[in-house]
């Protein structure tokens, strides 16, 4: 083979740059493809991309011809099987409830660093298949986040631990407690002292209870907290301005202006999803008029809250102390000597910002990232006050978790500990502090000190090689829990299945360790919640359980005001000295697949499309455009990024937008012990993780090696060549031209002339609508769809070779410049065209046309020839080249939805608009003698989305939603010009821009080939 | 130079030439003949089971319904077989004794669910669903033959897919009263119910033909 992926031409950013002078304003999807390369090219013109269909192993024609004789020979013979004969294993005595063929869905939660969200969960006789959002929880309102979808697959990982182990010997539950006995009988002894117990964030009343009830039974033991990515400087900040740790939630849903100062408020951090629900609530199609919010961000990376601001001012990490110090300065909150003087470029971006901000009092929100220090959140919080916004769209409440100080500086007491020997028992419990410390802090050694060392996790991973004893932990799914939401309410976390690996939860292990080893969590958390409520009767115990939230936990908003005293401070100290020029800042984020390492092991996560750099399998090191270019670098160059002394090889990605100066690295890669799929994949960040509580760090360096490293990027596979496919305009021109979208169009062949057969649709029509306007790009949607589907992971050599499975994918375009450019997302589901060209080319018919518009893939037909794929104009056809489902992993038959073929080798496949759930719901419809009623079908992907940027419905039903969408003037098919009149259309966006603002690109370029 | 070939080569030349057509036609049919066999589709046998359940004794002979075992008939896609328990509701009190049913109690003593043999098995990229077809008024028998008349259970029809869309397209002759879905023994009228006449007025044969009706 030659021209493979492996031999990329470098793409630099300077050959982008004279390509990009030459363009019009059209949007693009990659430096590639400005760039103009060959690869790009032939990425264009073949129906996969490069090598997706070639022979790859290293044989020849006549080991071809040989083969080929032998499968023609034995192919007819495949279907020759007579079917095996099965069994039906009924129950001994029925389970209460259990309608065989019926799943039941039950409420439960999940936590993320400390802050859970509540989820509905399918269940298939005891299996739960599908997470689902649970409308009733503040958080969720419905809606997901890929990593709650995921979680499922992480319950049913193979390479979960599954035994005991002590100093690597399998062993037993009992044989630990006997241990864990005879230990704790000397620590009760010595009170306490030499007992250290390290957890993750936690966010459950009842685990931070039995914790209390250690330290208080032994008051010399010590609860220690740690998380990556925590919220110890909002803490912190809290405590300094109104000396307490108050805690503060947003109601973007009442702001017209929102400011976020690198505050990624939608794409991840406890409240996200309800976050994304009422910005897009505001942002919205239907919501374009006078209503429309306006969202800034400052920010050093290109975030999901960046990508859908109307203003967004890229500023290395540094900076943006800077630029909110001007800010509280321009509204008056601190005294204009105070703040530092800014960039002019940078100055007429805030003056306007600070107008709008003003008009809007009262109805305006700023918000400020974990990253940022804490002078910053204070500063927030003052701005805030100042503009009105506290008890509007800004609450503060008491701590909504139960010690919301946990952070490194917990661990880092630990460590002292450790390494000064006054700690003999040690039980870590959750986390991975072996991998996510800080490289600095050399908590591993100090681990190595400790007599008896006690580990309970998911997975036998770094941490666990460095503890005596390892045992398997519950997953989340597996045991009773509770947790509090970002607005504090209250949620009991249900187990959907018994521990499949006689797992134990973080809660019963304290109760071993108070020696009541015996005592179950639904034991702990029913007493729990009988001491918090004892009026309640036992019915509303059911009804908890039932709706997944507690009545009446809500903490009320707390009426406190910024202390003077401590905003004097914050102003007297002002701002760090300013960076030298050309310095790079280093800032450590969250992976949006791996998350810390936790979900390193998943391959849904794994290979899931990074939502701006369309990265899988790996993580890079992210820098700007105009950074690549001063230290002469490309995208896939293997660098060596050294920070603090430490250093690290890291893959360097050029990301359009980013701050010039910032460098962003994600943690979840480079990992030794995480299973068979975590292991190895991308860098380790935390090997440069210097020990201090900033999220940026200044001073590093980045050099080239001359190596090369690939990476399987899904960002150029099925391009569209720039039709005008993703439609947008300012609130301006949508005002005037309410139609832009349609006077985008290239024109063509009207809908009368067509050389298809006309079909009228009397029952259902089904059809979706996708609001560009709404969807921010989260990957929800993707994430939903692979575990409602069955769909499998290919791993990154596939996808290399385009070929990942995900039925539904979201295209990222951007428009203008390479430094500042807008971004555009645009989800893909099948377009399910009523003039379908994949279906006249089937020469088995194995796809065909339904009787209410359903494009039909019939897998039990298909041969494989790709011809439907070669022939379908938005690419949305995927092949199964190679065996990609596992069929042979006991613990993965139980994932399957058993509502959908597992497909097999050599088989085409399509999205199908969820048609397991249109049959459900019609079948139910019948029985009840009634057509269906609109929102009764949510395929998995309108279920998930957080912005509820999906609309799916009946197109024949005039009261439907989806209909009365399409009906608008911003409605638009993709390539309307090839008449295949797909049911799947789109929403143009409306933006709302400052008219005093420089604008990010020239409104009038949203498409080519305007009349 | 001789003759390579006799002159005899001549008829038989012709005879295979067009011998071949009757051949393929030949080979087509038995291969068509087959796979609509007994031996493929495993109509008409009767599968071994743990225990010799007859359903003519507990259907003909005792009157128990179907629903009293296949409990969720009407609501779900699976009609339900029974757990144990549900034997037992009568075989603790009556039978208690007999070496028949020691497996069946050995089940309920051990908590060890009885392994049957599937008889009614479609592939499984078919997803069939009992509760629409119990609405639509098409009965137990139809699919399932006179299960009152059967000692052992065997699967009464081919179960192919033609099979399934003579119904699909034309359900008419199939259909009778909602009321008589559980009748083993009811006779269609004299004149058959058409389309139209029939209790499904709204049946659309086309949507009930699509592919993702049954398939997906």
């Amino acid at each position: 083979m030659s021209g493979g992926p492996r031999d990329r031409l470098r793409i630099d950013v300077a050959r982008a740059r004279a390509a990009m002078a030459g363009r019009d304003g059209s949007p693009w999807r990659g430096l590639e493809e400005i760039a103009g390369t060959p690869e790009f090219e032939e990425f264009l013109h073949r129906e996969f991309p490069h090598n997706a269909s070639e022979w790859l192993d290293p044989a020849g024609r006549r080991d071809f011809l040989r083969l080929m004789a032998a499968s023609l020979a034995l192919a007819g013979f495949g279907a020759c099987t007579r079917q095996p004969a099965e069994t039906i294993v009924p129950y001994v005595q029925p389970p209460e409830e259990i309608v065989p063929g019926k799943p039941l869905y039950f409420a439960t939660a999940m936590t993320m660093a400390g802050y859970s969200t509540g989820l509905l969960v399918e269940s298939h006789m005891g299996r739960p298949t599908k997470v689902e959002g649970n409308p009733g929880h503040p958080a969720s309102l419905g809606a997901t986040d890929h990593f709650a979808q995921a979680s499922v697959l992480t319950l049913y990982d193979p390479d979960r631990s599954q035994v005991v182990t002590h100093r690597g010997a399998i062993s037993t539950w009992n044989g630990f407690l006997g241990a864990l006995a005879a230990d704790m009988q000397l620590r009760a002894a010595s009170r306490g002292a030499g007992l250290r117990i390290l957890t993750e964030q936690v966010g459950s009343p009842t685990l931070a209870s039995l914790l209390r009830q250690v330290t208080a039974l032994l008051p010399e033991a010590r609860w220690h907290q740690y998380e990556p990515f925590a919220h110890e400087t909002e803490t912190r900040a809290a405590r300094t301005a109104f000396g307490a740790p108050l805690h503060t939630w947003y109601r973007p849903q009442a702001a017209g202006v929102i400011l976020s100062l690198d505050a990624d408020l939608i794409g991840c951090g406890p409240g996200s999803l309800r976050y994304a629900r009422e910005i897009a609530s505001r942002r919205r199609a239907e919501a374009a008029g006078a209503g429309m919010s306006r969202l800034y961000v400052v920010e050093s990376g290109m975030s999901v809250t960046g990508s859908v601001a109307d203003h967004r001012l890229a500023l290395a990490p540094s900076e943006i102390e800077r630029f909110a110090r001007a800010l509280a300065a321009a509204l008056g909150v601190i005294g204009p000597g105070d703040a530092p003087g800014l960039a002019p470029a940078h100055e007429a971006w805030l003056r306007p910002l600070a107008a709008d901000l003003q008009r809007a009092r009262g109805s305006s929100l700023v918000a400020a990232g974990p990253r940022q220090p804490a002078a910053v959140h204070v500063l927030t919080h003052a701005i805030n006050e100042r503009l009105g916004n506290v008890g509007a769209t800004v609450i503060r409440t008491d701590p909504v978790l139960p010690d919301p100080d946990g952070g490194l500086p917990s661990l880092q007491t630990l460590v002292q500990d450790m390494d000064a020997g006054k700690v003999d028992t040690l039980i870590v419990i959750g986390g991975n502090p072996a991998y996510t410390a800080p490289a600095g802090l050399g908590f591993a050694a100090s681990l190595s000190k400790v007599k008896l060392s006690i580990r309970l996790g998911l997975y036998d991973d770094e941490t666990s090689a460095l503890c005596g004893w390892h045992l398997p932990e519950a997953h989340f799914l597996e045991a009773w829990g509770d947790g509090r939401a970002f607005d504090g309410t209250a949620g009991i976390q249900q187990p959907l299945i018994a521990p499949l690996y006689s797992g134990r939860s973080a809660m019963e292990l304290i109760s071993a360790v108070l020696g009541r080893p015996g005592v179950t969590g639904h034991a702990l958390v029913r007493e729990q919640w009988r001491r918090a409520r004892p009026e309640e009767p036992e019915a509303s115990w059911r009804r908890w359980l039932h709706d997944g939230v507690i009545d009446g936990t809500r903490p009320p908003p707390r009426d406190a005001q910024v202390r003077a005293e401590a905003l004097a401070g914050v102003a007297a100290a002002g701002p760090g000295p300013a960076p030298p020029q050309g310095d790079l800042e280093v800032v450590f984020l969250p992976d949006h697949g791996a998350w810390d390492g936790a979900f390193s092991n998943n391959g849904w996560l794994q290979e899931l499309p990074r939502p701006i750099t369309k990265l899988t399998w790996d993580n890079a090191a992210l820098i700007a455009p105009a950074t690549a270019e001063r230290l002469g670098l490309a995208s896939e160059d293997l660098a060596e990024l050294t920070l603090d002394g430490r250093a690290v090889r890291v893959p360097v990605w050029i990301v359009p937008g980013m701050a010039p100066g910032a460098v962003e690295l994600t943690l979840g890669y480079g990992r030794r012990r995480a299973g068979r799929i975590g292991t190895g994949p991308g860098y380790d960040a935390c090997a440069v993780l210097p020990g201090s509580t900033a999220r940026a760090y200044p001073g590093a360096a980045l050099r080239g090696t001359r190596e090369r490293y690939p990476l399987a990027c899904t960002q150029t596979h099925h391009s569209m060549e720039g039709r005008g496919l993703v439609r947008w305009a300012p609130l301006s021109r949508y005002a005037e031209q309410p139609d832009f979208a349609h006077h985008q169009e290239h024109g063509g062949p009207g809908p009368e002339l067509s050389m298809y057969r006309e079909w009228k649709y009397d029952g259902y029509a089904w059809g979706m609508a996708i609001d560009l306007g709404a969807c921010h790009g989260c990957n929800a949607c993707v994430t939903a769809c692979q575990s409602e589907n069955n769909i499998p992971v290919v791993g990154k050599e596939q996808v290399m070779l385009g070929r990942e499975m995900h039925w539904i994918r979201v295209d990222r375009y951007f428009e203008g410049s390479i430094d500042d450019p807008m971004v555009h997302h645009q989800p893909l589901p099948c377009m399910h065209c009523e003039h379908a060209p994949c279906e006249v080319v089937c020469p088995v018919a194995a796809t065909t046309h339904s009787d209410e518009g359903l494009n039909q893939m019939v897998y039990n037909r298909c041969v494989g020839t790709r011809y439907c794929s070669n022939n379908c104009p938005y690419k949305v056809r995927r092949f199964n080249f190679l065996l990609y489902s596992d069929w042979t992993t006991p613990s993965l038959k139980m994932l399957r939805n058993p509502d959908v073929t597992v497909r097999s080798r050599g088989v085409m496949e399509k999205c199908t608009y969820c048609v397991q759930r249109i049959n459900a719901a019609r079948i139910d419809a019948k029985n009840e003698d009634r057509r269906i009623r609109d929102g009764e079908v949510t395929p998995a992907c309108a279920q998930a989305c957080p912005a509820q940027a999906i609309v799916f419905g009946d197109l024949n039903d005039p009261g439907s939603r989806v209909r009365r969408l399409k009906e608008m003037p911003l409605e638009y098919g993709l390539l309307d010009e090839i008449n295949t009149r797909p049911r799947t259309t789109y929403l143009a966006r409306v933006t709302n821009p400052h008219p005093e603002m420089p604008p990010p690109a020239a409104p009038e370029a949203g498409g080519h080939g305007e009349p | 130079m001789a003759q390579i070939f006799h002159r005899s080569f001549n008829v038989l030349s012709r005879v295979s030439i067009f011998g071949a057509v009757f051949f393929l036609a030949a080979l087509a049919w038995v291969f068509g003949t087959l796979d609509r066999s007994p031996y493929v589709t495993n109509a008409d046998v009767v599968r071994e089971q743990p225990i010799p359940f007859s359903h003519r004794h507990h259907v003909a002979g005792l009157g128990i319904d179907c629903r009293y075992c296949h409990t969720s008939v009407e609501t779900s896609a699976f009609a339900g077989i029974p757990p144990t328990k549900t034997c037992m509701n009568c075989h603790s009190q009556i039978w208690s004794d007999s070496p028949m049913l020691e497996p069946v109690r050995a089940s309920f003593r051990e908590d060890r669910p009885i392994r049957w043999t599937r008889v009614n098995d479609l592939p499984d990229f078919t997803y069939f669903n009992h509760s629409i077809h119990v609405t639509r008024g098409i009965g137990c028998v139809t699919c399932h033959g006179r299960v009152d008349q059967m000692p052992l259970t065997y699967q009464e029809h081919p179960l192919l897919m033609e099979w399934c869309l003579d119904c699909h397209r034309d359900p008419g002759q199939h259909v009778r009263p909602r009321g008589e879905v559980f009748n083993m023994s009811w006779e269609p009228p004299a004149e058959p119910l058409q389309v139209g006449r029939s209790p499904l007025p709204d049946h659309d044969a086309r949507q009930a033909t699509d592919c993702w009706t049954c398939h997906r």
